[in-house]
């Protein structure tokens, strides 16, 4: 599904550069979870923001379903973001103004989808995160474990290939962690594509596919059994 | 994105900053309201000039003494060098392009009834004088067509002469006490109000011959000629100018105004009046512009993360962009509309001091400030929207 060929990344910081991503090469198929590690500054949110097309690199080429993606214009790359891809943060990101439910139901506005249509899939999409009551609360309102639910009801909404999750527990405690961790795995379960990027071990060691990264290298790529 | 759904967002970021919104708002709506307003103002001074002079005839040639070089203000300000005779009044007929005359001596004098004694400003004329100056009478006659040189004391008063004069009593067929002369009063003008220059319900008219004796003026200060249709006018100026130079031994030392001359003058010093106060009012309005602009570039910094989402969750530049240039139009629009209110209460209560005046935005005036708010609020809101639309969503998101 993912094929990434001698990407490279490089940042100027300054009079310096910084190379985030050094020739990387990276194949991932369907249905596969992969947990991406290493430590801050290893890499691996740049590989992450370029799989979803937030980032172009500087070389190398990515095919996403077997298209040459990082040809492709503004609008063409973000019809892919809003069609294939998922994203969940560390920080959630949710609007502060909206509640649960008009959150969930962004990307389908972005998308052009007819209103009806809309609250039908947005309810169902609550529904399946456990948080049917709490549609119309605001981000506020809610506790940082919801908060996630919401966010993954949004990334998922929209029924993509891939779900993109940086540091999906970084900002939760333990239970809502695990909680959220559970939640990914199901839909996993069900067919989607999940790669998480995280320095936390334990989140880490549950992915079937482990990728290792140190100074904008892949140093590991194992696959537990 | 449907775009029931950008104009709902948009209502909704608008709703959100009231205060930021509202001044904005008010902004536009101050620079549309002047235009309008003032626009309005110099509108209705083109048009209340125009109908003055309209009221008088456009075929109309006004002759008076002295020469003067400045077409237009001559009429008010020419030099007198020599006499304007009646006999001079009456040649004029002999062109064939004049059909009808009517000479004018003005002055002041008393007028007194019994005891009442009161100020007038004095018309000498003959009886073409109330159609030329298409002045109406409410009772009695006008002055008797005729000789003017054979005259009878009689006289025609305005309005607020009799209300002056006589109060309630009756007051046709009874004697009007003038200077030192007495005319029995014939006639009432119907006339209200200034017509260029000259107060109709103050007046009191008499046989231009009366008149000239009682000022001891044997000048006329004007001779109203009227021509046989506006096509003759030119003919007619020459032949006006001919039959005096001829009369005045060779010398060419009268001003001859067209109405229409004079009317066209009026009409591009106004026009071009008007235009200066919708430039100048067009003035606020880009300042409303860089204020729209300047309150957009904080909004989009202020919504950097919420940019960046939006583009994570797949929305293309051209989506951002049309959202806040939707903004920018949405509170243009409206602040076009309140101030386009505004404007036109404004236009009411000026009007309503000004009775005479019809106080009314032209249509021009008001597309064009409406036009000139929404362009303003698109252009000044082009660069904002832009900057929002190239924000790198990493870079956006990597914020709290």
């Amino acid at each position: 599904m993912i094929e990434l060929r001698g990407i490279r990344r490089t940042f100027v910081v300054g009079d310096q550069e910084v190379r985030a991503l050094r020739d990387v090469d990276l194949s991932i198929g369907y249905g596969e979870y992969v947990s991406i590690m290493g430590p801050s500054g290893s890499g691996k949110s740049t590989l992450l923001n370029v799989l979803g097309l937030l980032d172009r690199p500087d070389a190398g080429s990515y095919r996403l379903e077997g298209h040459d993606v990082t040809a492709l214009g503004d609008a063409e790359q973000a019809r892919v973001r809003r069609e294939r891809i998922g994203f969940v943060f560390q920080f959630f990101h949710l609007v502060s103004y909206l509640t649960a439910e008009e959150n969930v139901e962004l990307p389908l506005v972005l998308a052009g989808v007819p209103p009806a249509e809309r609250r039908d899939r947005v309810a169902a999409s609550l529904r399946d995160m456990g948080l049917a009551n709490r549609a119309h609360h605001r981000p506020d309102q809610l506790s940082g474990g919801q908060r996630q639910r919401v966010a993954i009801a949004r990334a998922t909404v929209t029924r993509p290939a891939m779900l993109l999750a940086d540091e999906p527990t970084g900002n939760l405690d333990r239970s809502s962690g695990s909680d959220v961790i559970a939640i990914l795995e199901q839909l996993r379960d069900a067919g989607l594509t999940l790669i998480v990027v995280t320095h936390d071990g334990e989140v880490g060691e549950r992915a079937q596919r482990r990728v290792r990264m140190t100074d904008g290298n892949v140093v590991g790529d194992e696959s537990a059994a | 994105m449907r775009t029931a759904d950008t104009l709902r967002t948009a209502v909704r970021a608008l709703l959100r900053h009231r205060a930021r919104s509202g001044l904005m708002l008010l902004a536009m709506a101050i620079g549309v309201a002047a235009v309008v307003t003032l626009t309005a103002l110099g509108e209705s001074a083109r048009q209340y000039v125009a109908s003055e002079f309209t009221s008088l005839g456009t075929e109309l040639l006004i002759v008076s003494p002295g020469r003067s070089e400045t077409r237009g203000a001559g009429v008010f300000f020419g030099d007198t060098t020599r006499d304007l005779t009646l006999d001079d009044a009456i040649a004029l007929l002999r062109s064939p392009a004049v059909s009808r005359i009517a000479p004018l001596v003005v002055g002041t004098t008393l007028a007194s009834t019994g005891s009442l004694q009161r100020e007038v400003p004095l018309v000498g004329t003959t009886a073409e004088f109330l159609e030329l100056r298409r002045w109406k009478l409410a009772q009695g006659r006008f002055l008797s067509p005729g000789d003017p040189e054979r005259a009878e004391n009689v006289c025609v008063i305005g309005a607020k002469v009799r209300r002056e004069l006589y109060g309630p009593r009756p007051f046709l067929g009874e004697w009007l006490r003038i200077a030192d002369r007495r005319c029995r009063v014939v006639g009432l003008l119907a006339t209200e109000g200034r017509s260029v220059g000259m107060d109709a319900d103050q007046v009191v008219v008499l046989p231009v011959a009366i008149a000239q004796d009682l000022l001891d003026e044997p000048s006329l200060a004007r001779i109203l000629v009227e021509t046989r249709g506006r096509d003759r006018l030119p003919q007619a100026q020459r032949d006006v100018v001919d039959i005096l130079r001829e009369r005045h031994q060779g010398e060419e030392d009268v001003t001859v105004v067209s109405q229409a001359a004079v009317l066209a003058t009026f009409d591009r010093v106004l026009a071009s009046l008007t235009y200066t106060l919708a430039g100048i009012a067009g003035v606020s309005l880009a300042v409303a512009g860089i204020l729209v602009m300047n309150v957009m570039l904080v909004s989009v910094a202020q919504r950097t993360a919420e940019i960046g989402l939006l583009k994570a969750l797949g929305a293309p530049r051209r989506q951002i962009l049309a959202g806040f240039l939707t903004e920018a139009g949405l509170l243009s629009a409206c602040g076009g509309l309140v101030g386009l209110a505004v404007g036109w209460a404004g236009s009411l209560l000026i009007g309503s001091f000004y009775p005479v005046l019809t106080v009314r935005p032209p249509l021009w005036a008001v597309l064009a400030a409406f036009a000139t708010a929404l362009g303003t609020g698109l252009v000044f809101g082009t660069l904002p929207a832009r900057r929002a639309a190239a924000l790198d969503p990493v870079h956006a998101l990597a914020r709290r």
